[in-house]
């Protein structure tokens, strides 16, 4: 096994909130005599881990886990109460992208900025100033100041700052959700060829596919402690299991925001006219004819795949169920495909993939997976979610005579 | 195609955020280079750069003058009384400037200090090093006034160096315990212009000290200023004015201003080093 790059040992962290900030020196003075109330908030206990040489590390967690805050002590920006931290290597000291750019200046003078703030030499960074605005492919660019320079151009540049600084152990603070999708694959395919070339990187993020699919390792944090240390796709599980851990049955489109499927890749998913003509959009009334083919990525012990019909409002209109017996061997497809009634009001609607496998366990790999958006257009009247049909009559009553 | 070091990498321990950290190298690196720039920025960025920064020690210089050599009389008595008024706006422009700047200087680059493993010292000492260069400028063009006066340099004008480095340390002080308040008390800022106003006229920048009545003179005297600013006047434009030792009558009056001074580095050490690590917690 590689060498241990970095080791943290019992680490703990918590903050003093005191009850009524004193943020002057005058408040301080008129209460001199009042006793300071402080609450101390754990942000984290006893935390302890190795990351190897080489490893694509992730920490996951929900909001106010601690998982910044470790992030944050590594990179050396908080300090821990207690516990110890080594590392081997250089650390790119930074969090978070394109922080410490001076917007007066060039782009050019600010890979120089931006590399010295990395670990660089001046020299160094000056060095690889070229290389830099190379592969931000921002050469026409780079005399420009960088206020003038879009989000975009910004972004690319930050990140090839981090890229050329080429440290050993980089530490990530959701960066994956920068950037278009072509700029994320450029991402993804650096931080492939890191790993290949031995380089450290943590992760923090809940972003449980990208966990999924880079990490070799995740460290699970629940309220700062460790929930869970190991293979990933555990560590996703046990995170979702968390995040929905007694709210079962709960607006799934409440869930959503936070996953996505990795049981499945859609192969293909399309939309027909009942006369088998492709569609985008659906005419209200119109039955919906489908025709979606699924990849699974993993053997599926007893899948069942949930069709889930949402409004642009995220509410689940209503969903259908199909079980495969016998389950689904990692690569083989699995073709849904039929006719679906429309009671569906005019509006923008998407159809979501759920697949639930290990049935039995109560699992909740709920993991929505967006099949397609479409449109039902038509002129009735749009009010509540569906329409339907019905024998309601209205009859005006004769009068009661006298 | 990986590159495994041969054997095991040497784990270091991380001690988390300090006034230092990040190694000798870094620091070195990151105070020239943001100095440079923030100079640059200064000077380079607007049209009249450099003039403007010269204008405002100038035009203050013109009003001072004005005001006591004709309203107060008080430079009337005084040999040279301009460039030595001169002199002392611009040294003193240079703590004021650098003091004043440093206080907001750490909350001005939150993103820097919550976000990246920074070494704190090196934001106030940018600060000072900037007003430095400043400094250097602006002291060509007071040399230029001081020679057209009429004085000749003198072999003590090899001093001004030592004087420049005494007030610099002093400023680096000050500067360091103000920007590490300021985080916690965000009125520190105030404070501060009221006292740094306080110390321009309780420097002797105005006046020279033998004029100040006796009393009041030996409350002047805990200044630590006080000493750096005779010794430019004697040293720079007036060799027969009476040097610090000599106006505060004996060596052993001089200690008061010379133990503030200490008191104040020392006192700026530790409290830097108490707020370094908890700064980023503070923003």
């Amino acid at each position: 096994m590689a060498p241990v790059v970095i080791e943290a040992r019992g680490i703990d962290k918590s903050f003093r909130v005191p009850e009524h900030r004193m943020d002057s020196f005058k408040e301080r003075a008129t209460h001199l005599f009042t006793k300071m109330e402080h609450r101390r908030l754990r942000a984290l206990h006893d935390v302890s881990f190795d990351v190897h040489n080489g490893e694509f590390f992730g920490i996951v967690g929900r909001n106010g886990s601690g998982k910044s805050t470790l992030l944050k002590i590594l990179a050396s920006i908080y300090r821990a109460d207690a516990g110890t931290i080594r590392m081997a290597g250089r650390l790119a000291p930074f969090i978070e992208l394109g922080v410490g750019f001076d917007p007066e200046l060039s782009g050019r003078e600010n890979t120089v900025l931006n590399g010295v703030l990395m670990g660089l030499t001046r020299k160094e960074a000056r060095h690889r100033q070229a290389a830099v605005i190379e592969f931000a492919e921002l050469e026409r660019f780079e005399e420009l100041k960088l206020k003038n320079y879009s989000s975009g151009m910004m972004v690319r540049l930050a990140f090839a700052v981090m890229v050329q600084a080429g440290a050993d152990i980089m530490l990530i603070d959701e960066v994956l959700a920068v950037g278009d999708a072509a700029f994320a694959q450029k991402c993804m395919d650096v931080f492939h060829e890191r790993r290949r070339a031995g380089r450290t990187i943590v992760l923090v993020t809940h972003d449980m596919s990208a966990v999924q699919s880079l990490c070799d390792r995740a460290l699970l944090l629940h309220d700062g402690e460790m929930h869970y240390l190991g293979d990933p796709e555990e560590a996703a599980l046990r995170y979702l299991r968390l995040n929905f851990a007694g709210t079962e049955g709960e607006s799934r489109g409440q869930m959503r925001p936070a996953m996505a499927d990795f049981n499945v890749d859609v192969v293909e998913a399309r939309l027909h006219d009942v006369r088998g003509h492709p569609i985008e959009n659906v005419e209200q009334g119109h039955p919906i004819v489908l025709e979606v083919a699924l990849e699974a990525r993993r053997d599926l012990a007893d899948p069942r795949f949930v069709l889930s019909v949402v409004n642009a409002e995220g509410t689940v209109v209503f969903s259908l169920t199909r079980d495969v017996d016998g389950g689904v061997p990692a690569g083989r497809r699995v073709r849904l495909a039929g006719r679906i009634d429309n009671p569906l009001v005019p509006g923008s609607y998407s159809l979501d993939c759920w697949v639930q496998r290990d049935l039995e366990a109560g699992d909740l790999a709920v993991q929505g997976l967006r099949l397609l958006d479409f449109v039902v257009y038509g002129t009735a009247p749009a009010l509540g979610l569906v329409s339907v049909h019905s024998d309601l009559e209205a009859v005006l009553e004769r009068a009661a005579g006298p | 195609m990986s590159e495994e070091p041969a054997d095991t990498p040497v784990l270091r321990e991380v001690r988390g955020p300090s006034a230092l950290g990040g190694g000798r190298r870094r620091i070195w690196e990151l105070l020239s280079l943001i100095a440079v720039i923030d100079f640059k920025k200064a000077y380079f960025g607007t049209a009249l750069g450099y003039l403007w920064s010269l204008a405002r020690p100038l035009m203050l210089f013109g009003v001072l003058l004005a005001v006591f050599t004709q309203v107060f009389r008080v430079g009337s008595g005084v040999p040279n009384y301009p460039v030595l008024l001169l002199l002392n706006i611009v040294l003193f422009g240079f703590f004021q400037e650098a003091t004043t700047i440093a206080v907001q200087s750490i909350v001005g680059r939150e993103a820097v200090v919550r976000k990246t493993q920074f070494p704190r010292l090196v934001i106030p000492l940018a600060v000072v090093l900037t007003t430095l260069f400043n400094l250097g400028l602006n002291l060509v063009v007071v040399f230029a006034f001081i020679f057209a006066w009429g004085i000749a340099p003198g072999w003590s004008w090899l001093g001004l160096p030592v004087i420049v480095a005494a007030l610099f340390v002093l400023t680096t002080a000050v500067s360091m315990i103000v920007s590490s308040l300021y985080p916690r008390f965000r009125d520190t800022a105030i404070i501060w212009g009221v006292l740094v106003t306080a110390l321009f006229y309780g420097t002797p920048v105005l006046y020279p000290l033998e004029v100040v009545p006796g009393t009041l003179r030996n409350v002047l005297e805990i200044n630590p200023l006080a000493p750096l600013f005779e010794l430019a006047r004697v040293w720079i434009i007036d060799p027969s004015a009476p040097g610090p030792v000599e106006s505060a009558g004996g060596p052993a009056h001089l200690l008061p201003a010379v133990a503030v001074y200490v008191t104040i580095c020392v006192f700026a050490v530790w409290v830097f080093r108490r707020e370094a690590p908890r700064i980023a917690e503070q923003l």
